[in-house]
């Protein structure tokens, strides 16, 4: 018996090297591939068909983020609010509002991409356009938003509470200038990360923006394109050196914005709790 | 202000309403025009004929087919994986490759799908495909098996790491071995938190759309080999949608109300697991008494 969980133990060690040398593989195929392809031009230069470049992507995905976020992350953080400050976390209505919640992180993208399509795009007449999009998304990010806030805000202590009513702060005060600052690294670090889901999204954003690869969107209103969905498109329309090197470009926007995360957290507990320790 | 917050928080049961009503409404008249058991069961899919045809059980098929390989494959590989840095890995090691692999959980689907497709694609074909295609299920499946893999490790890991040390020493302290111990009162006592994982992965695997549609080939026929270009739900609503209209859209936005279902049955046995987990944390309390 001895032998075979040994034989468990090395069977473990190998599984760890395969999943860390496939994972890798992933990063260092992109990388590889695509970082000779990488210049300025190809960034930020003027599309032209016969040297794409990634500008109308990055203008896109800009939107989409500013859009995305506008939408959610008010609505998000005071729905967090509501349960957390003034239900107490419990209650039906709050029952109800978690399993909606939970419901709707669970819908797979493209299903957010047929609602987007057939609310913004059929219903609603606009066609493709990047705000179609980008309220989709919004719609996609919100569950993850109001359940992050939720753990920031109950985390909070409850002294600080008291001893803001002690004072003879009203309640909309005391979250404000109190609560909501305490719980301010949770919130900002679900809120970069959020955005990271943004701009990694991509099956939402054939349906509802159109995948335009080769302008500039002249508004809000028009068709356009993110980075996600010029890998997509530049690898499909043979050319995956391009696609490989918007990988890049996207890859470490991915990973900057996790470390901002990090980043953040620390710094504003530090700014918050720094003091007083 | 209480309104303001209240209405924020309503909101999102607004939208589910509304994605719910909006997918069912278009959907659901559509499956019965075409008749449940031949939208569902019917294994021709010609949108574009003269008589068209609208039969998704294809794709259905292709959808169990690669949600379960990749869940296979990603959970023979992560479970391990998970075990191997709770106990078998350098201590020094862990913490490093535990922020690896969260960093490699954000790599974006789209870019498994470009591996999948100039990388996996091209050695199925060429070294093990015997019918020279190298688009499918395998392809589909190990991609995804892949990409799923930081998920599984993660939730694993939080499973293991939240049994009670004290298990491990009682199993010590018994004579048991290190791998003993590990194997078989670790593991078990992290069972319920894993399974959560493993449904967590299946919801992945079943919803991923880009990854999958930039390897699966796109031809709406029933899979009899692992090598043949399929279709799965979320490939069909991506690849239908983007040259659709009429009939052909309603028809989409059925097997998006199909797709739905899955996930919904998925998130009820996803909650229920949860519930259950906790159920047995309490009365492992009551019963031991131990303190975390």
């Amino acid at each position: 018996m001895r032998k075979l969980y040994s034989a468990l133990k090395y069977a473990s060690i190998a599984a760890l090297m395969i999943s860390l040398v496939a994972l890798m593989a992933v990063v260092a195929y992109v990388l590889i591939n695509g970082v000779e392809k990488l210049s300025l031009n190809f960034v930020f230069g003027e599309y032209h068909p016969d040297a794409p470049t990634l500008l109308p992507a990055l203008i896109g995905t800009l939107e989409l983020v500013a859009i995305a976020a506008i939408i959610a992350v008010p609505i998000g953080v005071a729905s967090a609010v509501f349960l957390v400050e003034y239900t107490r976390n419990k209650g039906t209505l709050v029952k109800i509002i978690q399993v909606a919640t939970e419901t709707l992180a669970g819908i797979p993208s493209i299903v957010y991409g047929l609602f987007g399509y057939l609310i913004f795009v059929v219903a609603f007449g606009w066609g493709y356009s990047i705000i179609g999009g980008g309220i989709t998304l919004a719609i996609m990010i919100l569950p993850t938003i109001v359940r992050s806030t939720q753990e920031s805000l109950l985390s909070v202590q409850e002294g600080l509470r008291e001893g803001a009513y002690a004072l003879g702060t009203s309640k909309v005060r005391t979250i404000f200038k109190i609560v909501l600052p305490s719980a301010a690294g949770g919130i900002v670090t679900a809120v970069i990360l959020a955005i990271g889901r943004v701009i990694s999204e991509s099956a939402v954003l054939i349906l509802t923006i159109g995948m335009v690869v080769n302008k500039v969107p002249e508004s809000l209103m028009a068709p356009g394109t993110s980075l996600a969905l010029d890998i997509y498109y530049f690898a499909n329309h043979g050319r995956p050196d391009e696609a490989a090197a918007a990988a890049v470009v996207l890859l470490v926007l991915v990973v900057l914005l996790n470390l901002l995360a990090g980043w953040v957290g620390k710094l504003i507990k530090k700014s918050t709790y720094g003091e007083a320790k | 202000m209480r309104g303001v917050f209240l209405f924020s928080a309503v909101f999102s049961i607004i939208a589910l309403v509304t994605i719910t009503v909006f997918l069912f409404a278009s959907g659901v008249p559509f499956i019965a025009k075409t008749g449940f058991t031949k939208f569902l069961f019917g294994s021709d899919w010609i949108p574009l004929a003269d008589t068209p045809s609208y039969g998704i059980f294809p794709m259905i098929v292709a959808s169990l087919y690669v949600t379960a390989l990749s869940v296979v494959i990603g959970i023979g590989i992560g479970l391990f994986t998970a075990i191997a840095l709770y106990r078998f890995c350098p201590r020094r090691l862990v913490a490093p490759i535990r922020q690896m692999i969260n960093l490699l959980a954000g790599i974006p689907s789209v870019i498994y799908g470009l591996f999948g497709m100039t990388v996996i694609v091209p050695f199925i074909r060429d070294y093990i495909s015997p019918s020279g295609v190298g688009y499918g299920i395998l392809s589909a499946s190990l991609v995804l098996g892949v990409m799923i893999l930081p998920t599984i490790v993660s939730v694993s890991l939080d499973a293991l790491t939240g049994v009670p040390n004290t298990y491990y020493e009682g199993a010590l302290a018994l004579g048991a071995s290190k791998e003993q111990a590990t194997f078989k009162i670790m593991l078990p006592a992290a069972k319920s938190g894993m399974l959560a994982g493993v449904v967590l992965a299946i919801g992945r695997a079943i919803g991923e759309t880009m990854a999958v549609i930039m390897v699966i080939g796109g031809s709406p026929e029933m899979p009899e080999s692992l090598f043949q270009s399929v279709r799965t739900l979320t490939a069909n609503i991506a690849m239908g949608a983007m040259e659709s209209s009429g009939d052909t859209l309603a028809a989409l936005i059925a097997t998006g109300v199909v797709l739905f279902v899955f996930t919904l049955i998925l998130n009820i046995s996803f909650s229920v697991l949860k519930r259950d987990k906790s159920d047995k944390h309490t009365e492992k309390k009551r019963k031991w008494g131990t303190k975390k």
